[in-house]
């Protein structure tokens, strides 16, 4: 097969495959936060700083996967 | 095929040094940011005018966020951490002119704020705890987590780098591509989610940059 479809293909594949884990991570903590903020709402600020963080960390891995995607559409060191 | 994100435009030579657009780009804001806050602190007075309380807004502010992540006097930390804060919101949001491209979102200039944070990081901790002691810091609690305290020290600098440019590269990606597809006004909507990711991005590049310095001022305080 062509290295380019091959490359085309994979990056398809890297943002969306490697998308489901942080998304499903992202809905949990946001979830876990909500939660946290109901029931004490006057620690709302320092949740809301460590929920931002603590997303800042888990969508990380999404970005990841597009950086790895960028590689193989732009920079593929394959195709010369 | 769209222009490659991973590379940026050359707009002249100086000398050998060839000048991409993000760089000059960044003098332009460094340019603003050096001359405004000099000319409103030019009379500073006991009772502030509106820009003098708009500055002190500012500062307060920041100063309060340092001092909730490291409970401690956030005034050492203030000049690095603000400057790179005020830096990156207007560097993110500098993106929403016309004409004018982010220059965070290309790798390059994430990548020297990351090594900014990089070496605040060892430059505070060194200075908080002396150089043998900061040093030995990496070694516990067992010296078996030596190297994955060192590339724990490499990777979390690298993923803070990866993190800002993947948000606001693939945000001025995602526009340009609708700008190509679906017209001019389309893409509006994007560019106002836009502006809150630019802030949200600057926001936690700091906090997280204060949370290395604080674990590294003070290793009983972990973020």
């Amino acid at each position: 097969m062509d290295i380019k479809l091959i490359s085309t293909i994979a990056a398809a594949l890297a943002v969306s495959v490697g998308a489901i884990g942080p998304a499903l991570a992202e809905g949990r903590s946001v979830a876990a936060a909500m939660d946290a903020i109901a029931r004490q709402p006057e620690a709302a600020g320092t949740i809301s700083r460590t929920l931002f963080v603590g997303l800042a960390m888990i969508e990380t891995m999404a970005i990841y996967c597009l950086v790895i995607a960028l590689i193989l559409l732009f920079a593929n060191p394959f195709t010369g | 095929m769209a222009p490659s994100p991973l590379a940026s435009a050359v707009l002249f030579h100086l000398g050998p040094v060839p000048i991409t657009r993000p760089v000059a780009t960044t003098w332009v804001i460094m340019a603003v940011l050096t001359l405004v806050p000099w000319f409103v602190t030019r009379r500073l007075a006991r009772h502030p005018d509106r820009r003098q309380a708009v500055l002190e807004l500012i500062v307060t502010g920041i100063m309060g966020q340092i001092e909730e992540v490291t409970r401690k006097d956030p005034r050492p930390f203030l000049p690095v951490l603000g400057t790179l804060f005020i830096f990156l919101v207007t560097a993110n949001l500098s993106g929403v002119l016309p004409g004018v491209e982010a220059p965070t979102g290309k790798l390059e200039t994430p990548a020297a704020l990351a090594f900014i944070v990089f070496a605040s990081v060892h430059f505070f901790g060194v200075r908080a705890r002396g150089p043998l002691s900061y040093l030995a810091s990496f070694a516990k609690p067992k010296l078996v987590m030596l190297p994955l305290n060192i590339v724990s020290e490499i990777t979390r600098a690298f993923s803070l780098m990866v993190r800002l440019f993947g948000n606001v590269m693939s945000g001025e990606f995602i526009i340009a591509l609708i700008v190509a597809f679906a017209g001019l006004f389309v893409p509006i909507p994007l560019m106002a989610l836009e502006i809150l990711v630019g802030v949200v991005q600057a926001y936690i590049f700091t906090i997280l940059a204060t949370v290395f310095i604080a674990s590294a001022v003070d290793p009983a305080e972990q973020g």
